[in-house]
Order: structure tokens, then C-alpha cells, then sequence
């Protein structure tokens, strides 16, 4: 489904990705796992198109997507969820979610989405008239997704779904990111949280300073040393 | 040394801190004793005057306030103070001459009045018309004044963007120079709109007259701000400009495209001055290539006065401006010549109380 080759992206004059080629299977969830700063977030805006790759390329489907502005490649049905909690922070958390069915002309469609995040998320429907900016960080969490959703993806792009939320939450957020899944929807998913994320994904991938290093299944990378005392902290 | 400065430092801040209060304070003191002054004291106008100036400061204001919304939209998005943007509404008081000028010139007449012209003998279409021309001509300027000036320089420094606007605005003004000459010209109205016209109003004994044109210009204005207002709440439109406004990269993720909206709001933005200019050509009926030029310092001073990039902010900024500026010279007792200054003066009064305008919110690091 998706197909990235030797990506190389730059900061100026930093090199963030160094030649990274993987792919993700249709229905498949794949985790991205490693350091700070290794490069996860790099590699999923450059393939949502809000950074553009210097070498390599990316296919979606069989087309050819490197090139492509960040509005078309949603509109082939690839949502980035970014890290940080990046919702409009003067708007309501309604219509935050308008905004995530941007590209959805149904308005029947729209609303029928609307009450279905908000049976997933209570939380989002007590507060639906209160500026985004006001939510609590786990709420905006909620809200990212949520408006990540609203545009029926085929590919999820999560980074840190998981982050600064309780441990309750974050049972609730992986048990969700599973829920999509087995609705069809493919998930690349990036973690701090190794464990839970190598828990719900089919496979997995290490980056190391812009480059992959260890990829594998993700029960086996569970049980490989080498990642466990890098990233699961055991 | 070093402790010296931060002491320094620290005796600086403490007197900043209480600066802002003591000006205030003085300010509003100052303000009282003047008002009570000139009301109860010298008593030199009487309530028929006051009436006037609110009146002529209310239909300025509704224009200032039109122009101050394009600002204000601008900044919003790109962070970037549109300096042209006054010669978009040049551009659409133009308009208005050249319309009435043509449709003087094509004859309609009828049994009674063989002379008649059409700009007479249809005034409500003739002034649909002007309105029309106006503003799409604006809204044209508006845009290919973005693609060809601006975009371009996306990614530049701010500064060059700044310097870049301010050299759009001259260029235009030569522009309109060379085209048309620079004498001013007379604006002549359909009939139903002379400008001596109106209802007349009895005040403390004496007429007060409510001109069409101001009547006309104030309802327009009120009514495209409610329009504007409804566009950015309540429209699909709206919500992506606000999206790009707040985070580009997480519109351009939710599919806005970025570079449209940045050009739609240049167009409603040039609307807009346009129509502004159409007013400014009914009511005060006269332009030549400066015409945009002080209107368009005034309207910056406005959406500044309101706090810049927040859209009811430009629209009270706008009126407060158009008011203390016809009142202000009464009210203090100076000469009448000086109410430009009056209106730089308040901006730097209210800059020095509140930097972020009177509805602004702090501006974040991100934004400067
Ligand atoms: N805007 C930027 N300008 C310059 N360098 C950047 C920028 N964004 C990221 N980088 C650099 O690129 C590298 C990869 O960053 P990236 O955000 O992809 O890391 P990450 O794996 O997502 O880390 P984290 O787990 O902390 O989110 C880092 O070395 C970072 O310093
Ligand atoms: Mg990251």
C-alpha cells in the first residue's frame, strides 16, 4: 500500500533521513520506533507532503507521491496526525472537527462522523463549544485524532499518539488505534511507548540516526535484547 | 560592571512597570479636566455641532474600519503588513469616477427630458454598477498583487515582504499618476445622491443634516462587516482561513490548500477597500492617485488601535479612529487642521498602554 525508497531529507543543511526505504501492507499496523531525534517525525511529514524528500520516493497505492502538495495527498486518503497536539487553538472543538472533514462534501456524512467521535470520546462532546486552546492536554490529544479521523483515511499517519497522557488514557488511545485498524483502516505508527506500540503492530521498524537499523515482527523485536534495553527501558 | 547594569536593569523595569499606570492615570485626568472644559466651561459648541462631527466621524469611521479589516486579514495570515493596501482602495474610488463618468455619457432620455442621461435616469443601477466595477476591480488588485509582489517572497524575511509592500503602494500611486494625471477630479453623483442633500434633523434649535451619502455610505459599511463577520464565522471559507491563520502546516494537512486561501483573502481584502473606495468617492467626491494614500495610514492606525490581526478589533479600531478624529480637535480645543495628528496620537497613546491594541491578544513569540 505504501512504498517509501531511500528517502533523504534535509534541515538546510542537516541530513534527518538517510536513505530510508520500508513499506506497509494494506491493513497492516507498523510501528516506528527509536530515539529522540532519530528522524520519525521527519519521515512522516515528508510523506504527507509537508516535507519534501531531496532523493528518493514515495508510493501510495502504486502512485507516485513525492512530489505531490499536502492537500492532494490527503485527498488520496493519507491523514498525518502530528505530534504535539497541533489543533486550531482559536476554534471550537467542533469546529476543529469540520476542519478534519475538510475535504468531505457530505454534510449528512459529516454529521453522522461528528456524533460517532463523540460517542468514542465523551470527553469531546461535554466540551464541544469550548476553544480547542482551553482542553486539557489529553483532550487535545483526543481532539487530534478525532479530527484525524473525520476524513475516513485508508492510511493513519500517528506520531505519539500516546504522549503526556495518563496510563488510563493511553490504554483507551491504543485500544482505539487497534479499533480503527480492524475497520480497515492501515496505521504507521510512531511511539515512545515501544512496548504498547510493538503490542498492536503487525511489524516494526528501528530508526537510528536517519537510518533504519533492526526491522522484524513486532512479538519478535519484543523478545529481541538489544531493543529491549534500548527502548523498553527493562 | 555587571552588577551595576542588572541593578540598573532592575530599576528600569520597576519604572516601566509603573510608567504604563502613571501615563494612564495622567492621561485620563488630563482628559477629564479638557472634556469638562470644553463642555460646561467655554461651552463653545453646542449640541448640533457635536452631532455633526459624530455623524461625519461615524461614516469616516465605517470606511477606515472596511480598509482596516483587509489589514488585519493580511496579517493574519502572512504576518505582513499589506502597505498597498491603500491604493487598492485608490483603485476602487477610481472605479466609481470612470463609471459615473461613462454613464453620464450614455443617453437615455424619455418624453418629458430628452436630455436625460442614464446615470439619472437609472441612479440605483448606476450605483450597482459603480459598486460592482468597484469591487471586483479591487478584488482583482488585491489578488495579482499577491502573486505578482508577494508570493514569490513567501519564505523571505519579514522585512522584505514589508519593504516589498511599501514598494507596491509607491509604484501603484505613480501608476494612477501617469494613467490619469494628477489633478484631482470631480465626482459627480446621480442626482438622488447630491451630496448637499438629506434629512434634516432639528438640534437644539437648529438643522442638522443627515446626508445620503453618509447615511448610504454607514448602512453599506455596517452591512458588509456583518457579511465579512458571517464569512470568517460561520462558512467553510471562513473556518480554512481561520485554520491557515492559526497553523499552516495543520490546514495544509486537513487538505486547505494554503496558497488559495492566501489568495481568496487578498480578494475579499481588495473587496472590501473597494467598496470602501466607492463610498469615499460618493461622499467626499473627489480622487486622484493619493486619495488611497492617507485613508490607508489612517486604517493601518486603526486595525493597529484594535489589535492588529484580530477582525472586530479593525472594525472598532475603524470607528473609534473616524470619531476621534472629527470630535477630537472640538473636544481639545485645537485647531482643526491638526486632527491627523490627533489620530497618530491616539495610536501611540493607546501603544504605550496597551501594545496589543485595544481587543488584541499578546502577541506570541511565533507571531513576531
Ligand atoms: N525544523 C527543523 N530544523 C532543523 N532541524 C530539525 C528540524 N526539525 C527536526 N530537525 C532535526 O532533525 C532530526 C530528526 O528530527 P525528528 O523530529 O524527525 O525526530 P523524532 O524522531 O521525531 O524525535 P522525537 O522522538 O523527539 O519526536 C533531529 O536531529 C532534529 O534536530
Ligand atoms: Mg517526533
Amino acid at each position: 500500500m505504501l512504498k517509501v525508497e531511500n528517502l533523504n531529507v534535509y534541515y538546510g543543511v542537516i541530513q534527518a533521513l538517510k536513505g530510508i526505504s520500508f513499506y506497509l501492507n494494506q491493513g497492516e499496523v507498523v510501528a516506528l520506533i527509536g530515539a529522540n531525534g532519530a528522524g520519525k517525525s521527519t519521515t512522516l511529514k515528508t510523506i504527507s507532503g509537508i516535507m519534501r524528500p531531496r532523493e528518493g520516493s514515495i508510493a501510495f497505492n502504486g502512485e507516485e507521491i513525492t512530489s505531490k502538495p499536502a492537500q492532494d495527498i490527503v485527498k488520496l486518503g493519507i491523514v498525518h496526525v502530528p505530534e504535539g497536539r497541533r489543533i486550531f487553538a482559536r476554534m471550537t472543538v467542533l469546529e476543529n472537527l469540520y476542519m478534519g472533514a475538510f475535504t468531505i462534501n457530505d454534510k449528512a456524512q459529516i454529521n453522522q462522523d461528528i456524533q460517532e467521535m463523540f460517542e468514542r470520546f465523551p470527553r469531546l462532546a461535554e466540551r464541544k463549544n469550548q476553544l480547542g486552546g482551553t482542553l486539557s492536554g489529553g483532550e487535545q490529544q483526543m481532539l487530534t485524532i478525532a479530527r484525524g479521523l473525520m476524513s475516513h483515511p485508508k492510511l493513519l499517519l500517528l506520531d505519539e499518539p500516546s504522549m503526556g497522557l495518563a496510563p488510563l488514557l493511553v490504554d483507551q488511545i491504543f485500544e482505539i488505534i487497534q479499533t480503527i485498524n480492524e475497520q480497515g483502516t492501515s496505521i504507521l505508527l510512531v511511539e515512545q511507548n515501544a512496548q504498547m506500540a510493538l503490542a498492536v503492530s503487525n511489524r516494526a521498524y528501528v530508526i537510528e540516526t536517519g537510518t533504519i537499523t533492526i526491522e522484524g515482527d513486532g512479538d519478535d523485536l519484543l523478545k529481541n535484547d538489544s531493543i529491549v534495553r534500548a527502548y523498553l527501558g527493562a | 560592571m555587571k552588577k551595576l547594569n542588572k541593578k540598573a536593569l532592575r530599576v528600569l523595569l520597576v519604572i516601566g512597570k509603573y510608567a504604563r499606570w502613571t501615563v494612564g492615570i495622567a492621561l485620563a485626568l488630563f482628559l477629564t479636566w479638557r472634556i469638562y472644559q470644553v463642555l460646561f466651561v467655554q461651552q463653545a459648541f453646542t449640541a448640533d455641532t457635536w452631532l455633526r462631527f459624530a455623524l461625519s466621524g461615524l461614516i469616516l469611521g465605517g470606511m477606515y474600519a472596511l480598509i482596516a479589516i483587509g489589514y488585519t486579514l493580511v496579517y493574519g495570515i502572512m504576518f505582513m503588513i499589506n502597505f498597498a493596501h491603500g491604493e487598492v482602495m485608490m483603485i476602487g474610488a477610481f472605479c466609481c469616477y470612470f463609471v459615473f463618468e461613462a454613464l453620464r455619457f450614455i443617453p437615455a432620455p424619455i418624453a418629458g427630458n430628452p436630455d436625460l442621461v442614464f446615470l439619472n435616469a437609472y441612479p440605483i443601477l448606476s450605483i450597482l454598477i459603480a459598486f460592482l466595477v468597484g469591487m471586483t476591480v479591487s478584488g482583482f488588485s488585491g489578488y495579482f498583487l499577491e502573486k505578482i509582489a508577494y508570493r514569490p517572497l513567501r519564505h523571505a524575511p519579514r522585512l522584505i515582504l514589508l519593504i516589498t509592500a511599501i514598494g507596491a503602494s509607491i509604484f501603484l500611486q505613480n501608476a494612477a499618476m501617469l494613467l490619469f494625471g494628477p489633478q484631482r477630479k470631480n465626482i459627480v453623483n446621480p442626482d438622488i445622491l447630491t451630496r448637499t442633500a438629506g434629512w434634516t434633523i432639528q438640534v437644539a434649535g437648529k438643522p442638522v443634516l443627515i446626508s445620503y451619502t453618509g447615511a448610504f455610505s454607514l448602512i453599506l459599511s455596517a452591512l458588509l462587516m456583518i457579511g465579512l463577520y458571517f464569512l470568517v464565522q460561520k462558512t467553510k471559507l471562513g473556518r480554512s482561513m481561520r485554520a491557515v491563520a492559526q497553523d499552516q502546516d495543520s490546514a495544509a494537512l486537513m487538505g486547505v490548500d494554503v496558497n488559495k486561501v492566501v489568495s481568496q483573502t487578498f480578494i475579499i481584502s481588495g473587496i472590501l477597500a473597494g467598496a470602501s473606495g466607492v463610498m469615499w468617492g460618493i461622499h467626499m467626491g473627489l480622487v486622484n492617485h493619493i486619495t488611497g494614500s492617507l485613508p490607508g495610514i489612517k486604517a493601518f492606525t486603526a486595525a493597529v488601535l484594535g489589535g492588529v490581526g484580530n477582525i472586530p478589533g479593525a472594525m472598532l479600531g475603524g470607528i473609534t479612529l473616524g470619531v476621534i478624529e472629527s470630535m477630537g480637535p472640538a473636544l481639545f480645543g485645537i485647531d482643526f487642521q491638526l486632527k491627523d495628528v490627533i489620530a497618530f496620537l491616539t495610536l501611540i497613546i493607546v501603544l504605550i498602554i496597551r501594545p496589543s491594541g485595544i481587543l488584541g491578544e499578546k502577541l506570541t513569540e511565533e507571531k513576531l
